[in-house]
């Protein structure tokens, strides 16, 4: 993995420790020029316009907020009575475990679907090329209101040999809870998502390293448990961490099974009776906002320490081994886009 | 040379597609030689390497080492192909050294030296650990057993790797141009690695461009060309007195 470039430059790092930070002058920074250089005492250029933007946006802002403070349509008095009504805050609990069972749920298939995709096996790979092309390329949506009926489309399920007379029969149940309905549908959506991230973590990973494992006689399953897979996660957290903060959003979207305990959900049950639709939609937004600031702050925190090359170094100052590139699709929220919120939904 | 070979290669071939990188590769490594294989790149060097320890499948002919097929099991006159845990459990024996070194960047020194004792011959950790700072030792890297390979110098690194083969037990060791990726001032100590090793009666196979290193060192010096063997014999008489033009030329141009 390391290169010997990166060895070379550990050699001259304490070279330059001494000198008082670097001199212009390419490469020979020499001891004896100690005269620190004469600072430059020059107009600034302007950027007249930039502060004529400003100002407009800064008073076109301002206008806004006080206008919404005043407006009775934003109904702010019914925002502070129901942001912390018992059934907004039950309902967020909902949303944010609908939020961590399909996550869940993804990662384990995308794990999946990415071995299968990386198999030689072409049946296997085909399987995993269709089921992402199928799950990413229609929308989430769509799909969620297929899970809501699908126990309609198959009230039984049944085990035997076809055409003949099952031997068992079971009632589909689990398409008739709701809740794991919801859970089932947004997790194979994402499935496909996660897949894409897994994969490129795992291709991320120098080739010769599962060289070295193999040659130590290593199985294929401990080459990916102890060499890969420690590895590819550098590449794979953080786009992950976007993908989470995604799902708690495209969570509000099982109106379309229609699971309607979640948090968009019940606000629009209580909008519904109470008249006010927009304060409810206030108060929702404001408890989404809430879990995406807190998953970001915890986003920037994995980022900072997954971006320190191995992850396990320990000063920062050394030169780590080289990152390598990302090979995510282009396009596609698996790539590693720092704070970018994603957003398929 | 009663003993029965470590290595035995009889017109081994391999293939890309349609590309024959060897096309009959036949030569004996006796246990304690050192074979050193010299020539061009593109020859074929480190795809017969990687052949031995059945990185790479064998096409044609037959490659055995100490005895055991490498990569196939002969049942009457039909060759079957290992299951892939038979193969793992063949290149127990043989420790590999990689040009790029190829150590764990997310394990310490020590930690990257007993993986695969524990996960493979399932030797206790602190068993393990104990020989691996005994390796360490003997590669005169015994008080940086906790560092990561990004805080360690190539040549540091590369003896690393030859400590991580060496723990497991190997009968041969092969050394794919093991300071080809060195900066020049760090050549000599993995060399100096290797002299000892091969002092201490290790069978080695050593792909390489250190001239140096092959008259002082090797017992056979190879030299490969196009896939084949072109020339084979003690170092000081290639080295001095090629027979073969294609072997005059290449010296001409390393030497």
């Amino acid at each position: 993995m390391s290169e010997p470039e990166s060895d070379r430059m550990l050699e001259a790092e304490p070279g330059r420790h001494g000198e008082s930070g670097r001199t212009p002058r390419a490469g020979r920074a020499r001891h004896d020029d100690d005269a620190p250089p004469e600072a430059i005492v020059a107009i600034p250029l302007r950027h007249p316009w930039r502060n004529v933007v400003a100002v407009i946006l800064v008073l076109g802002l301002a206008v806004f907020v006080l206008d919404a403070a005043q407006r009775q349509d934003y109904g702010w008095p019914d925002v502070g009575k129901y942001i912390f009504d018992r059934r907004i805050s039950q309902a967020a609990w909902v949303t944010l475990w609908l939020t961590i069972y399909a996550m869940i749920g993804a990662i384990v298939i995308g794990l999946l679907l990415a071995i299968m995709r990386l198999s030689p096996n072409p049946v296997l790979k085909s399987i995993a090329w269709l089921y992402i092309w199928i799950f990413r390329g229609t929308p989430v949506y769509v799909q969620l209101v297929f899970w809501g009926i699908v126990s309609l489309i198959y009230p039984v399920f049944t085990l035997g040999i076809p055409f003949m007379d099952p031997w068992v029969t079971i009632p589909n149940e689990i398409f008739t809870n709701l809740f794991i309905t919801a859970v089932i549908g947004l997790a194979l959506n994402e499935a496909a998502y996660m897949s894409e991230i897994v994969r490129a973590g795992l291709l991320s990973v120098d080739e010769g390293q599962a060289e070295a494992s193999t040659a130590l006689a290593m199985s294929w399953g401990q080459t990916m448990r102890f060499v890969v897979v420690p590895q590819a996660m550098k590449i794979i957290i953080p786009p992950t961490g976007n993908e989470v903060i995604s799902m708690l959003k495209t969570t509000s979207l099982v109106a379309a099974i229609p699971l309607s305990i979640d948090l968009y959900g019940v606000s629009r049950g209580i909008s519904a009776v109470t008249f006010t639709p927009v304060p409810l939609l206030l108060v929702a937004s404001l408890w989404y906002l809430l879990f995406t600031s807190v998953l970001m702050v915890g986003q920037h925190f994995i980022e900072k320490r997954f971006s320190r090359g191995t992850g396990r170094v320990r000063t920062g100052k050394e030169p780590a081994t080289p990152e390598p590139a990302p090979t995510a699709v282009p396009g596609e929220p698996g790539a590693p886009l720092g704070n970018d919120f994603g957003g398929k939904g | 040379m009663t003993d029965a070979p470590m290595v035995l290669a009889e017109r081994v071939s391999k293939n890309f597609g349609t590309n024959k990188v060897l096309r009959g590769i036949s030569l004996e490594v006796d246990p304690g030689e050192v074979l050193c294989i010299v020539g061009p790149s593109g020859s074929g060097k480190s795809t017969f390497l990687r052949c031995i320890n059945h990185l790479e499948r064998v096409d044609g002919g037959r490659l055995s080492v100490d005895g055991q097929l490498v990569g196939y099991r002969q049942k009457g006159d039909k060759l079957y192909e290992l299951k892939l845990k038979e193969a793992a459990f063949q290149r127990q024996e043989i420790g590999m050294v990689f040009q790029r070194f190829n150590l764990f960047p997310h394990l310490t020194a020590v930690e990257n030296i007993t993986l695969a004792p524990i996960r493979v011959k399932g030797i206790s950790k602190a068993k393990a650990t104990a020989r691996a700072m005994e390796l360490l030792e003997r590669v005169g890297l015994g008080d940086r057993g906790d560092a990561y390979p990004a805080h360690l110098s190539g040549g540091q690194q590369q003896r690393v790797a030859i400590a991580r083969a060496l723990a497991m037990d190997p009968k041969l060791m092969l050394f794919d141009e093991p300071t080809s990726a060195l900066d020049p001032e760090l050549v000599g100590e993995v060399l100096d690695v290797m002299k000892e090793l091969a002092k201490s009666g290790m069978t080695m196979i050593v792909v390489t461009h250190e001239m140096g290193f092959a008259r002082e060192v090797a017992d056979t010096l190879v030299f490969m060309d196009e896939g084949v063997v072109v020339e084979a014999g003690p170092p000081r008489e290639i080295l001095s007195n090629p027979q073969h033009d294609r072997t005059k030329a290449f010296l001409s141009k390393v030497l």
